[in-house]
């Protein structure tokens, strides 16, 4: 480009920074700034109500407090969250906020001086009153680049994101040269956060020199794992970071035309991210010229309809064309010949997100943080039973222990840990001995795990592992696009020996028929979906042997969970008699009295095993019992 | 069963809808999307001015339609109840929760209550992991849904329709 070329991008793209930041410094000298944390976790757990009562109490009191949705801030264990700004304290972050907390705020943090802090999660800068976020034991462990924003700025207004450091890498980009952008983001040594961890830079300059026009760029965010809402976060809480991702992306390859690809299960998702193509476009941040450069870019959202096959590229693509979603042979790879045939680079919500800041901060920066075939961070979606659920972001290399134990705190209720388990239907549950194992995507990989899109799910004494295994290929014989006949006979048949285990039925050989079946299934099938299904299977295998040995030879489910190898009992003795508990909360009206010792009975065949009387039963008593096999019941 | 004079509004209503897209097979997914959305569901007779009006064979349509996990064929209920089966959901009871969804409404995953009140279904996974076991109703996700609050959900909406009941 020429020198006049690039000084118009540069003074174009100042204009644009010095109004947001103008709005930006307006709103810090304001009385007080609140921001609820509404993403659809925070919706769920009741942000929109707290959302109303901060309004309502402001309005009744007649103060001018800037209120607005933010995204998450990964501390889901804690929503509603809040965070309140205001002159003379440092930010504060609330947490489980509920209306009458809300009304209490108002009258006496915004109104008085009072900072409630009993509701205090913790501050967001050092001082002398609340301890700070990044005092926390977890924060050592933590490094937050694609979620630094998150939960901090409003998704819905392109100006926070502009003068947090917004499309500064686009305007710098736009006044480099394509292969200069490329050879960057090589030497970075990123890798696809998709799942298989393939080389970003390569599969750029692939879509560079082929040949073909127009060629596509693809934002996949068809974040189909069960357990894994990553894409989703970024998404509601960041958009702006995966558009200017594209962008780059899109002038680097020499792309006109981009699509995000949102499944449909993700509606708040799809609406931010359509308001902020619409905000983009009005600053000409996508579309002709774009900050007066020669390049000419725009972005189209398409909606996905509930099929996770649509994850993998090829699949995604026929989806954009107006076809079923089944997966094509590669090569050739769609870097080469993608959508309608044309050169089209797929990556990412995550992979995108990175982007903006290896163009920031120089491909070195990058490389310095993770491991060495692994650089940068990873973001996980951690979930099921332990202490600090949500969103998190530690460097590659981080060991599964320090995200379980430290970062997530452990698992609650005094339970003992079992498994963790990685990448939803395509990775794997690792034993508490694998737990030391570094987290990139050649450890994981090698362990029988695999990185996959991200969700981490942790699996405590409780959690029966025949159980996880059926309920894997349940999943992935039901979302399997019948194209291969090894994918979708072979899922099927591994299933129905799985759930015949989980009723105490099968015999040993099956087992090793079960492995068979699983190796030829991965080598039978062509895409992903298929070669990925049975990893559920065989590292649950290879770690925890006994459980099924318990259930096939005993009819025993060790873990308590399968529902045809259990039975709910109440032990006469340790009944309190009058108490009613569990006559009063079972759902079927399974439980009476003893008609003359009064002590309860649970009748066998009416009982549908759904466990509300033992968590109605008052701990003091905890006179109800899980027995496993169900003959165990003493008649 | 839907009868003729229902059918032919069906048919209208689908066709202003696809007025706004141009004829592309592209635009298959997102046109049978938006006419979901009006109708809350595919009959027949929409399906058939789908493909007429994109050129393309019945047949096809069809198979996309029954292909993606979205597209129902059959007329929603008042209420949706949609129950979250993710990994974390499944391993928090999820699917005792569905249970006595099932127990309670009497129907089965996929189908719609007689009266048209309730329709049941599950869906993947809406990402609220951490507040497992999760139930999407009416597009709001609630979280801990264990099978006393399926009771819970269930009488406010039993409340709801007799102060309905009451006004009229």
């Amino acid at each position: 480009m020429k020198a006049t070329g690039r000084s118009t991008i540069a003074s174009t793209f100042q204009k644009i920074k010095n109004q947001a930041e103008l709005g930006w410094q307006e709103l810090q000298r304001r009385r007080a700034v609140i921001m609820v944390g509404a993403a659809t976790c925070g919706r769920a757990a009741g942000a929109l109500e707290v959302l109303r009562a901060f309004k309502n109490e402001l309005k009744k009191h007649n103060l001018d407090c800037p209120v607005f949705e933010v995204g998450c801030m990964g501390h889901c264990y804690a929503e509603p969250i809040v965070i309140i700004s205001k002159p003379g304290f440092p930010p504060i972050v609330y947490q489980q906020v509920n209306p009458v907390i809300a009304k209490r705020l108002v009258r006496e943090f915004i109104m008085g001086d009072d900072p409630c802090l009993e509701s205090v999660l913790g501050a967001l800068e050092a001082n002398e009153l609340v301890p700070s976020l990044a005092d926390f034991p977890r924060a050592q462990f933590e490094k937050k680049i694609i979620l630094k924003n998150c939960g901090y700025i409003d998704p819905e207004d392109i100006d926070h994101y502009i003068a947090n450091g917004g499309y500064s890498a686009l305007a710098k980009a736009l006044q480099l040269t394509p292969a200069e952008i490329i050879a960057e983001i090589k030497k970075s040594g990123l890798r696809g956060r998709g799942g298989a961890g393939f080389a970003a830079g390569e599969k750029w300059a692939t879509c560079r020199n082929a040949s073909g026009k127009p060629k596509y760029v693809i934002c996949n965010g068809d974040e189909g794992d069960p357990g894994a809402f990553m894409d989703r976060a970024i998404l509601e809480s960041d958009p702006h970071s995966v558009i200017e991702g594209m962008l780059i992306a899109g002038y680097a390859v020499g792309a006109s035309h981009g699509y995000i690809y949102v499944r449909a299960e993700y509606p708040l998702a799809v609406h931010r991210t359509q308001l902020a193509l619409r905000q983009a476009r009005k600053l000409n941040l996508l579309g002709k010229s774009i900050l007066g450069s020669d390049f000419s870019f725009d972005i189209k959202l398409f909606q996905g309809s509930g099929a996770f096959v649509c994850g993998e590229e090829t699949a995604l693509i026929a989806s954009l064309e107006g076809k079923a979603g089944t997966p094509s042979h590669r090569p050739p790879y769609p870097a080469v010949s993608g959508l309608n045939g044309k050169p089209t680079l797929i990556n990412n919500v995550k992979t995108l997100a990175f982007v903006r800041h290896i163009i920031d901060k120089g491909a070195e920066w990058f490389s310095g943080i993770g491991t060495k075939n692994s650089p940068g961070t990873a973001v996980f979606a951690l979930a099921g039973k332990v202490v600090n659920t949500g969103l998190i972001e530690v460097p590659m290399g981080t060991t599964l222990r320090q995200v379980v134990f430290d970062v997530g705190s452990g698992i609650p209720g005094g339970k003992s840990f079992k498994a963790v388990q990685i990448g939803g239907p395509s990775g794997g549950c690792l034993p508490e001995s694998a737990l030391d194992l570094p987290i990139d995507f050649d450890s994981l990989a090698e362990a029988g795990a695999m990185m996959g899109s991200g969700g981490m799910i942790v699996l405590d004494e409780d959690d029966c592992m025949v159980e996880i295994a059926r309920y894997f290929l349940e999943f992935t014989q039901r979302e399997s696009c019948g194209k291969c006949t090894f994918c979708r006979l072979g899922t099927k048949q591994m299933l129905e020996t799985l759930a015949e285990f989980t009723r105490g039925k099968g015999e040993i050989k099956d087992l090793d028929t079960l492995t068979e079946l699983a190796e030829d299934i991965k080598a039978g099938s062509l895409c992903g979906l298929g070669r990925t299904a049975p990893n559920p299977v065989l590292t649950n295998l290879r770690y925890f042997r006994d459980e099924y040995e318990a259930h096939i030879k005993e009819g025993r489910c060790p873990a308590l969970m399968c529902q045809e190898l259990i039975a709910f009992y109440i032990i006469p003795d340790k009944c309190e008699l009058t108490c009613d508990a569990c006559v009063g909360t079972c759902t079927v009206e399974a439980i009476s009295s003893h008609p003359k010792k009064r002590y309860k009975i649970i009748d066998q065949e009416k009982c549908v095993k759904c466990g509300t009387c033992l968590t109605a039963c008052p701990p003091q008593y905890n006179a109800i019992a899980k027995l496993s096999p169900p003959s165990e019941v003493p008649k | 069963m839907a009868n003729t004079k229902e059918k032919t509004k069906n048919k209208e209503k689908t066709r202003r809808l696809l007025n706004r897209f141009s004829r592309q097979r592209s635009n298959l997914i997102p046109t049978l999307q938006k006419v979901q959305e009006e109708l809350g569901y595919l009959p027949r007779e929409a399906m058939l001015e789908v493909a007429r009006f994109l050129d393309v064979p019945d047949i096809d349509v069809y198979g996309v339609v029954t292909f993606y996990n979205q597209f129902r064929l059959n007329p929603p209920g008042k209420h949706s109840i949609r129950v979250c089966l993710g990994t974390a959901c499944h391993m928090k009871g999820g699917y005792i929760t569905l249970d006595a969804w099932k127990r309670r409404l009497k129907i089965d995953q996929g189908q719609t209550t007689a009266d048209r009140e309730f329709d049941l279904d599950t869906v993947a996974c809406v990402g609220c992991c951490v507040m497992a076991p999760v139930t999407v109703v009416d597009g709001k996700p609630e979280g801990q849904v264990e099978p006393t609050k399926v009771d819970g959900i269930l009488l406010s909406f039993e409340q709801e329709r007799k102060k309905r009941g009451k006004k009229t």
